[in-house]
């Protein structure tokens, strides 16, 4: 059923989307390609077994005149069946292996952004370049997502997905993200960045992503976080170098006026 | 001169020795066959309640936007369905099936601690009375996830204390229960049944019965935390006071995976005893079967922290538990096979128990499947707290679980009424439940990967389509449920059921009459002359 599934994602439109995306990162491309790999030896091992379980029992079913046989144990049979998948397994243990140590690898990142949870939006703070933010559901979400509302969501862009302030970084720099929290455990994840760390009060977790490609990424907290948990949506947008440093100024230069303006 | 002796007195003792009539038989019984049966009636009762709050779940999550409920009510129905579902229906129906099954398998003529076995039922009840009371206070029943990760779980308003309260009872049930399990197993066997001689069922309850007694006293104690914490100043779990809320979901997971076997152990009991039956054919690998159930057990207690690959643990940490975690494909692989091999040139029928058997062995190994990819750390962090997950432990555990439980009602129902039950509708109850749940579950992978995760009470326009196939699913699911009281409400008017209903049943509880009388096994059979047939 899950080949017929990947058949069809060929020609789906995204609202039917069937497989995890590829992401924007060389690690979500490793992580992506982890995931296709153990399940086509899923699939693989899925074909045998069932495979002998179906001719058997089409075949020996007393309804076609079969007789049981005797036989009850076979040493060579637990031996080959034991020690089969524990060679699948390591083979699928190594390359998973490798990527995990980068994924843990946050040394020498270009930007370090500090977020910090809160029930129910995000706070970033970029460490170098001070500048900091509450990022927020956008306003039209809010809206839409009141029950009974009576506004057709289908209608909202980006309906929970969207938010009032994004995170901007730029292309091909590796970012380094600091996540703690301020209440509850949150969690930070962004399916194209293949990056999913929890927000715990009182620690520090640290994560690092490195995008590849401008756009516009989006993700939610994963970690229940309370009665909101599903309206705080995190967006990252990636643009060009020289688009970033002209946000940075921007900003920089906003929440200036903004203090003297207090 | 001595076995007239023995038989008068025998006389005395147990002739027109019936129940009590009305409600004290049930409210005062120590008869392991009343209390098993009250035990799967309750497990029924909490999985209609358990899963008319999946209803509310999937019907708020048939089309985008918020229809029906408000978010913390949303939050509640996730919380409690889990509670319910796992201590209230799928643990007690093993217990149920324990009690009624395992003395007529061994031979024994009642559980070995019957004034217990009466209590660890009765509390249940009130647990549940309890638990389901919180719906009805102020600030909401339990909200934050059956997993009651604090800080957030200390949020919750007057129910905090009564869920600890009920958690603590439900523990005690088990482990007075699972502590009867073993003493009668280890004590009460008909003489000439050796250990390696049981049948994979009191097997798979004896080891079932360890696990609980080792991890429901530290769930105990991690429930106790929260409540100092709550109550009584004390700050174990939290930062401000020194604490560590990364220290509750280690304590929580060291109960928590072991529990995932609590729930799935005796399930692989129930489909050994059922598979062979209806293949005409001896289990195979019998021995090697007792060795992967304890080798899964061992395991389960070593792969905690696959639950939280996400907290941000020391990576040589991360690397033991995937290692470890991956390794439960082995035993659980060896099972599988096992199975099959028992199938293999046999002389198969397929009548309702054996149906749900196949489903069984088909959808708990596709819930295998996304078990191991779960394993696999870097995956992991994609796959973590979406939908992904939410399919995978409901393929292990609803075609899993409690179509085992399912498989073992039907298979023993006809020793416990003495009539054979409407096959017809069993046949029906099998292909609706088992068509239902897959359209129930099996897009939730699909939404998983494309990016939604679990515990959301709304959700971007992009999920929408998989999120009503999966909700027609539900409802369907949920229906088709109905036909499995229809067939319990018509269960007497079939056929007047033979002693060994079955064509190929094997063992000692096909020896006694069905109905199983009140007593049975006053005296300890031979266990051998049961496995004849097979031999």
């Amino acid at each position: 059923m899950s080949l017929l599934g990947l058949l069809l994602a060929s020609t789906a439109s995204a609202d039917w989307a069937l497989n995890m995306p590829r992401g924007v990162t060389d690690l979500s491309a490793e992580t992506y390609g982890l995931h296709m790999m153990v399940f086509w030896w899923c699939v693989a091992i899925g074909v045998v077994v069932f495979g002998v379980m179906i001719i058997s029992l089409f075949m020996h079913r007393k309804s076609k005149g079969a007789e049981p046989a005797s036989f009850s144990h076979s040493t060579v049979a637990e031996v080959l069946w034991t020690a089969i998948p524990v060679v699948i397994l390591l083979i699928m243990a190594v390359p998973a292996a490798e990527t995990m140590v980068k994924l843990e690898d946050t040394r020498d990142p270009d930007i370090s952004i500090v977020a910090t949870a809160y029930q129910w939006k995000w706070h970033y703070e970029y460490q170098d370049e001070g500048i900091d933010f509450y990022s927020s559901l956008a306003r039209p979400s809010v809206e839409a997502r009141r029950k009974q509302s009576g506004v057709d969501v289908s209608t909202v862009e980006n309906y929970l997905l969207d938010v009032d302030r994004p995170v901007v970084v730029p292309k091909g720099a590796k970012v380094r993200l600091l996540l703690t929290s301020n209440d509850v455990i949150h969690s930070w994840w962004v399916p194209e960045l293949a990056i999913k760390k929890d927000a715990i009060p009182g620690i520090v977790n640290e994560t690092w992503f490195k995008p590849n490609e401008v756009g516009t990424y989006r993700g939610q907290c994963t970690e229940l976080c309370g009665k909101d948990h599903g309206y705080m949506p995190i967006v990252v947008e990636v643009v060009e170098p020289a688009a970033y440093q002209a946000w940075v100024d921007a900003r920089k230069d906003g929440d200036a006026k903004f203090a003297s303006a207090q | 001169m001595t076995t007239a002796v023995a038989d008068a007195h025998a006389a005395e003792d147990h002739d027109d020795h019936g129940p009590t009539k009305g409600y004290k038989r049930w409210l005062f019984s120590t008869n392991h066959k009343d209390i098993g049966t009250m035990y799967l009636i309750f497990s029924l009762v909490m999985f209609f309640v358990g899963g008319a709050m999946a209803m509310v779940i999937r019907s708020e999550l048939a089309v985008p936007g918020l229809q029906f409920v408000h978010p913390e009510f949303f939050n509640s129905m996730t919380t409690m369905h889990a509670l319910i579902m796992v201590f209230g229906a799928v643990m007690p129906a093993f217990v149920g099936l324990a009690n009624w099954m395992i003395p007529l398998m061994i031979g024994a003529p009642d559980m070995a601690l019957p004034r217990m076995n009466n209590w660890s039922f009765w509390i249940l009840p009130v647990a549940f009375g309890i638990l389901l009371s919180t719906l009805l206070m102020p600030g909401g029943a339990p909200a934050g996830g059956w997993t009651m990760y604090p800080p957030l779980i200390l949020q919750t308003g007057d129910a905090f204390p009564f869920l600890i309260f009920s958690v603590h009872l439900m523990g005690i049930s088990s482990i007075m229960g699972s502590i009867n399990v073993i003493v009668t197993i280890i004590n009460m066997r008909a003489p000439d049944m050796t250990l390696l001689k049981m049948p994979m069922f009191v097997w798979t309850w004896l080891i079932t019965a360890y696990l609980l007694i080792a991890v429901m006293p530290v769930l105990a104690g991690a429930v106790t935390m929260l409540l100092t914490d709550q109550f009584f100043g004390t700050s174990f779990f939290l930062a401000a006071g020194g604490g560590d809320p990364v220290m509750f979901q280690h304590i929580f997971w060291f109960f928590g995976h072991p529990e995932v076997y609590i729930m799935i152990l005796p399930a692989f009991g129930v489909v050994s005893e059922i598979i062979p039956t209806f293949s005409r054919k001896k289990l195979f690998g019998h021995d090697s079967m007792v060795y992967a159930a304890s080798c899964i057990a061992f395991l389960s207690f070593i792969v905690w922290a696959h639950h939280m690959f996400t907290v941000g643990m020391p990576l040589t940490g991360q690397l033991f538990f995937m290692f470890a975690t991956m390794l439960i494909a082995v035993p659980t692989g060896v099972k599988i096979f096992n199975w099959v091999a028992t199938m293999w040139r046999g002389a198969m029928t397929f009548e309702t128990p054996m149906l749900f058997s196949l489903a069984f062995v088909f959808l708990f190994t596709i819930g295998g499947f996304s078990g191991l990819m779960l394993a696999i750390q870097p995956a992991d962090v994609q796959y973590h707290d979406t939908y992904f997950v939410v399919a995978h432990f409901h393929y292990v555990l609803v075609p899993g679980s409690v179509f085992a439980i399912m498989a073992g009602a039907y298979y023993w129902l006809p020793k416990w009424t003495g009539h054979m039950y409407n096959e017809k509708l069993g046949k029906l109850h099998f292909w609706a439940s088992t068509i239902f749940v897959n359209i129930t579950f099996f897009p939730q992978h699909f939404l998983g990967l494309a990016g939604m995760p679990r515990r959301i009470p709304d959700y971007s326009v992009q999920f929408a389509d998989f999120n009503l196939v999966s909700s027609i699913g539900a409802i369907g699911f949920g229906l088709s449920q109905l036909l499995f009281v229809a067939v319990l409400l018509t269960a007497k008017r079939g056929e007047k059921a033979t002693d060994r209903v079955w064509e190929g049943s094997h063992g000692l509880e096909w020896t006694v009459p069905s109905p199983a009388p009140w007593h049975t096994f006053t005296t300890p059979p031979k266990a051998r002359i049961a496995n004849e047939s097979f031999e």
